[in-house]
């Protein structure tokens, strides 16, 4: 069975399947065809730059959102989303205009706003995640982030420190979503991609 | 702890040749970026820069074929600059796989370079990159390898770009580069305490000392050099350590 990488034009396509296939993913297949997508085993969805262009990218294929819908909350295939794939699973985007997103997760993704000015925006670099509670995915390490915009609400299930925590990780059940790029952080990214392919949650 | 101050190696590359490139032992073929980039991966550097100075035209498609090469076998951020004159540019480079993507004359000739791509692409994946001469009390816009003056205010520069959308700043003395005195910390903190943006330090790195001065003195947010690690006489473990004994937040070390 197949793992689809969901190709909403995302920027960090390549580089995502890279890293899956060197963390042992033999069978990945990039798509946006839903009926692939309704019959993954697993599915990752990456995704760079603004919000509101990928969510849009995502609903401009006919029936991709409820193939991810229906393979994943009701069919219970592992999901990784990574960066603005992970932002996609909130309720709603703030970036340039509200834009919705698949509210699998409640919550919402804002402008990061540190209240020390001399914290960059964007937040640029390796920083920690710190786990909340176990996961069998987030190890506590030092992974590379890069986004200006942040994921507030619920199921939080690692933060980092930018001037105040930051949700490094979200997720329920079988979903999990990385602001972090686990593709660009060398061990610590592969060794999660890696579980990632052996997790049945 | 907080984001870690960044050590980022910049590896000169003309048609798909390392021009300036480290002599780690057991390469094969020390000429070959991609190798110089897994070399610079296992020794843990925060992120990489390949800085494409083909002269040709025709050389141009070489660089994507390196960092097609490179993003397949390294799993760590790669910034691409040089000879990138549009969006269309950028798009082809961010594809290969490229995280960032550095843009420098087309943004003196016209600055709204930046806003396209960062429209198309998100402001994380543009860095503007300024190369400034020191000329009296402020700091000159100089394009082609510091040869010619533009007469355009650096700082200025440097923050319009930020304000058009540029995700960060690669600020480079082309006084300094190639010195080893040290970057030019004015020029540096000039800009970084001007921006919200994070500001990357070139141009001079001599020693690691110089390296530390850059986040302490300068405010950058990340430190780029090339000849210190290229030659042998600096490790990025070293590097590393030189800014946390500065009480500079950094990366662990490799286990």
């Amino acid at each position: 069975m197949t793992l689809a990488l969901v190709d909403i034009e995302s920027g960090n396509l390549r580089s995502v399947e890279n890293a899956l296939r060197a963390a042992g993913a033999a069978d990945v297949t990039v798509t946006a065809d839903p009926d692939i997508i309704a019959r993954a085993e697993r599915i990752v969805l990456p995704g760079v730059g603004a919000f509101g262009a990928c969510a849009a990218n995502l609903r401009a294929v006919d029936g991709l959102e409820q193939a991810l819908a229906e393979r994943v909350l009701r069919g219970g295939a592992p999901f990784l989303g990574i960066c603005v794939g992970m932002q996609l699973m909130a309720e709603t985007g703030e970036e340039m205009g509200t834009h919705h997103g698949l509210a699998w997760i409640r919550g919402r993704v804002a402008r990061l706003t540190p209240s020390d000015p001399t914290a960059k925006v964007p937040h640029m670099g390796w920083n920690d995640v710190t786990p909340l509670a176990p996961h069998p995915l987030l190890a506590a390490g030092e992974a590379y982030f890069l986004h200006s915009y942040a994921f507030t609400g619920e199921h939080i299930l690692a933060q980092t420190d930018h001037a105040g925590p930051v949700a490094a990780a979200i997720g329920r059940d079988n979903l999990l979503g990385v602001q972090f790029h686990p593709e660009k952080s060398q061990r610590y990214g592969l060794a999660l991609l890696e579980q990632f392919l052996v997790w049945r949650p | 702890m907080t984001v870690r101050a960044r050590v980022i190696p910049c590896l000169d590359v003309a048609n798909g040749r390392v021009v300036k490139g480290v002599n780690f032992v057991d390469l094969k073929d020390a000429g070959d970026p991609v190798e110089q980039a897994r070399a610079y991966d296992a020794a843990g550097a925060d992120e990489l820069c390949f800085l494409d100075i083909t002269a040709s035209h025709e050389g141009r498609d070489t660089i994507l074929d390196v960092v097609r090469r490179t993003a397949s076998v390294c799993f760590m951020p790669l910034t691409v600059g040089g000879g990138v004159r549009t969006a269309d540019d950028a798009r082809a480079l961010l594809l290969a796989g490229a995280d960032k993507v550095a843009v420098n004359s087309a943004a003196v000739a016209r600055p709204e370079v930046v806003s396209d791509i960062a429209e198309r692409f998100g402001s994380q994946c543009c860095v503007a990159s300024v190369d400034a001469r020191r000329s009296g009390d402020r700091w000159e816009v100089f394009t082609h390898g510091g040869r010619r003056a533009t007469g355009i205010d650096a700082v200025a520069h440097a923050l319009r770009l930020a304000e058009l959308g540029a995700g960060e700043l690669l600020v480079t003395s082309m006084d300094r580069d190639g010195t080893r005195d040290g970057y030019d910390l004015a020029l540096i903190r000039a800009i970084a305490d001007r921006t919200s943006v994070p500001v990357v330090a070139s141009g001079g790195v001599g020693n690691l000392a110089h390296l530390v001065a850059g986040v302490t003195e300068g405010h950058a947010s990340a430190v780029l050099a090339a000849s210190i690690f290229h030659f042998g006489e600096a490790t990025i473990a070293g590097a590393h350590e030189a800014l946390a004994a500065a009480g500079v937040p950094v990366r662990a070390p490799i286990a």
